[in-house]
């Protein structure tokens, strides 16, 4: 009883600072991005922020972009539920940056101007060109954006501690994940349509900031509940997991390619479905068109060179941290409690932070200050990624279908700003609408699938232009759309959209309610995965879960035969795309 | 070859074209292909072996070493030591042996004016 009421009261002192924090976040980036737009008149400011940001504040600027709340949120929950798996994840997404720095950045940033398809179409027939890159830089980015804006209206409900049943200023939970979804929307094309890229950029280097500064606090916080030795809180984490045996948890293979007693062919896909995983992450960082754009917003290629090289270092020790966060969370908060939170994980960091304030801070208003100082923080991270992305989008709708398809380059560099934010105020309009209809839908699959659509469609076409003579017209559409439509047909075919048993998928123990959504006996044998988009019953015809396996392969292979089958060769067009991407020469 | 043999001028794309054709940019191709392409290689078959071992050798990975410290968080902490060492090393590479080829091109290419 006496509990209850602590409870309540702290819950209530929690809602009113988390508000109060995202009040003053929001007021703070609103008046950067208006002094931001002050400055922005060309094109060059609004597409790539006057190209005059340091090395340091674009690295900067890609933690915020990169940072999403996918990993800090997402991945601190995988550790925190599954331990050593989530790591794979970490080390995979930062792993990839050398791709981006040995391969792409520098020769991209002098070869481009705006968008990814600059480089794609420079020495190709334009209207195919770009038609694809943008095709494809425009899926990529609406799936990253749901992502981004489900996961928010949940987390959002989540943080304000709004349960089913329950009521906050009025509002549901369901009602709350709505008004999330919108706000959020309405703040990206904001501050993109006002602040263009300055104004983003200003925003991801001041969540960067936040980001860092609050996974250190926080990971002090765990290293002195322990001593600040590693091996106590890892082993405190596996005592408590809930698993057997407990080292397990410190262990591969709890999540990503588990062994499946007695089933050699679900172990396999299993297995296969980790390397899948594993690829798609390390090859995709260098195709994801909000990160490529970042590359303009430097005055020259050393800039970029040191831009990717801070971003490492902010990044890799961004995800050292997270495994803290992670661990700890298993430690101090428990399997139980965070799983009664939320059976994704996704709030573990929250509610590390709660109970590290509670601790540290003076009981139970340091346990509600410091969460809601978090909670700000998961928001500003969500706001600066999606940000981003509409950016990316915007610019490609703008820059490459409308000023270089339809109108064939005959445009003035204002008519394709003012197409630019009108296309930030679509590509905003269709990721609220879509956020709003997939708000219950599991779709944090969209990451993933995200990151091998870029590895798939983008990486080879990428690659190949830049360093391959005989690429061409052909060989750029057919690899983009043949990688393109990979990715997307198999995850449609896949366990994520159908989730009934086969002899790579057994069955799963149901809860009584995933049991009634699939309609099925809680005993029933027929249900692989419960969340599966379209049936829990019927058997996916691919069992594999991340396609880029397959569709990383299908990808380059489709544009090496494209590019060997049509005779086009423009050896000096290529000549002058090697002087100019190398040296830097007429850069823009 | 001497290192000043003259970038022809002409047109603003024949100036792009006959500086790619001269040794000094063959050397600067050289010079870059020659880091990233190795190295590129070697980073991808290093995670390729982290992530088959952890697919395929969990009893190796599960190994201890100090308390609960097993070989599969090292190997993972490996990875990112390696990320920073490369990155690191390129710059290093990029601005001793890259930068001073590709700057005196770009000034050849872009101080011929019509």
């Amino acid at each position: 009883m006496n509990n209850g009421i602590t409870l309540a009261v702290s819950a209530t002192t929690t809602r009113t600072l988390t508000l109060t924090l995202f009040v003053v976040l929001v007021a703070a980036t609103l008046a950067i991005t208006i002094w931001a737009s002050r400055q922005t008149k060309s094109a060059a400011d609004f597409y790539a922020g006057g190209r005059s940001f340091t090395g340091f504040q674009n690295g900067m600027a890609i933690g915020g972009d990169y940072m999403s709340a996918a990993s800090f949120l997402g991945i601190a929950g995988i550790i925190a539920l599954n331990g050593y798996d989530g790591f794979l994840y970490s080390i995979g997404f930062l792993v990839a940056w050398l791709v981006a720095l040995l391969l792409v950045a520098e020769l991209m940033r002098n070869s481009g101007r705006y968008t990814m398809a600059d480089v794609l179409a420079f020495r190709m027939r334009q209207a195919p060109v770009r038609t694809a890159g943008s095709i494809s830089t425009i899926i990529v980015s609406i799936f990253y954006l749901l992502a981004q804006m489900v996961g928010a209206g949940a987390l959002v409900a989540l943080l304000l501690g709004i349960k089913a049943g329950d009521t906050f200023l009025g509002m549901t939970a369901e009602t709350a994940k709505i008004v999330t979804i919108g706000l959020i929307g309405v703040l990206m094309i904001v501050y993109v349509t006002v602040g263009g890229m300055k104004g983003t950029t200003y925003v991801q280097i001041v969540k960067a900031f936040m980001l860092m500064l609050g996974a250190l606090v926080l990971t002090l916080m765990v290293f002195a509940a322990f001593k600040f030795n590693l091996s106590s809180l890892l082993g405190e984490a596996a005592a408590k997991s809930g698993r057997t045996p407990p080292e397990s948890f410190l262990q591969p293979g709890l999540r990503y390619g588990r062994d499946i007693a007695g089933n050699a062919t679900a172990t396999l896909v299993s297995k296969l479905d980790l390397i899948s995983l594993g690829l798609a992450l390390v090859l995709g960082t260098a195709g994801l068109p909000h990160i490529l754009i970042r590359f303009y917003t430097v005055p020259n290629s050393k800039a970029a060179r040191k831009s990717v090289v801070w971003a490492i270092g902010i990044i890799g020790v961004f995800y050292l941290m997270t495994l803290a966060l992670g661990f700890g969370a298993a430690a101090l908060v428990g399997r139980q409690a965070i799983l009664a939170q939320d059976p994704g994980g996704n709030t573990a960091a929250p509610q590390l932070a709660e109970a590290l304030g509670k601790r540290y801070l003076g009981g139970d208003f340091g346990g509600s200050l410091l969460l809601a100082i978090i909670a700000a923080v998961a928001f500003a991270t969500i706001l600066a990624v999606v940000a981003g992305l509409t950016l990316a989008s915007s610019s490609s709708l703008a820059h490459d279908l409308y000023a270089n398809v339809i109108k064939r380059g005959q445009t003035t560099e204002r008519q394709e700003v003012v197409v630019a934010r009108y296309s930030a105020f679509v590509i905003g309009a269709v990721a609220i609408v879509l956020g709003i209809f997939a708000r219950n839908l599991n779709v944090a699959f969209l990451v993933a699938l995200a990151f091998a659509i870029a590895a798939s469609a983008n990486l080879p076409a990428i690659l190949f232009s830049l360093f391959w003579k005989k690429f061409n017209t052909r060989g750029a559409t057919w690899g983009i759309y043949a990688g393109l439509i990979s990715a997307v047909g198999i995850v449609l075919m896949s366990p994520i959209a159908w989730g009934g048993t086969s002899d790579a998928r057994p069955a799963a123990t149901l809860t009584a309610a995933q049991a009634k959504t699939c309609g099925v006996d809680a005993k029933s044998k027929e249900v692989s995965n419960a969340s599966a988009l379209f049936s829990c019953t019927t058997a996916a015809p691919i069992p594999l879960e991340n396609p880029g396996l397959i569709s990383i392969p299908i990808g380059f292979i489709f544009a090496a035969l494209g590019a060997l089958s049509s005779k086009e060769r423009d050896a000096d067009k290529f000549a002058e795309l090697e002087a100019r991407s190398l040296t830097g020469a007429g850069a823009h | 070859m001497s290192t000043d043999t003259p970038v022809p001028t002409g047109t603003e794309d024949n100036r792009y074209v006959s500086a790619a054709n001269t040794p000094e940019f063959a050397e600067l191709r050289r010079a870059l292909r020659r880091f990233v392409f190795p190295v590129s290689a070697a980073f991808l078959v290093w995670y390729a072996l982290y992530v088959l071992l952890s697919a395929y050798a969990r009893d190796f990975m599960s190994t201890k070493v100090v308390g609960h410290i097993n070989i599969a968080l090292i190997f993972g902490l490996l990875q990112f030591v390696s990320t920073f060492l490369i990155a690191w090393l390129y710059v290093r590479y990029a601005d001793r042996r890259v930068d001073p080829l590709a700057d005196s091109l770009r000034a050849k290419i872009e101080g011929t004016p019509e």
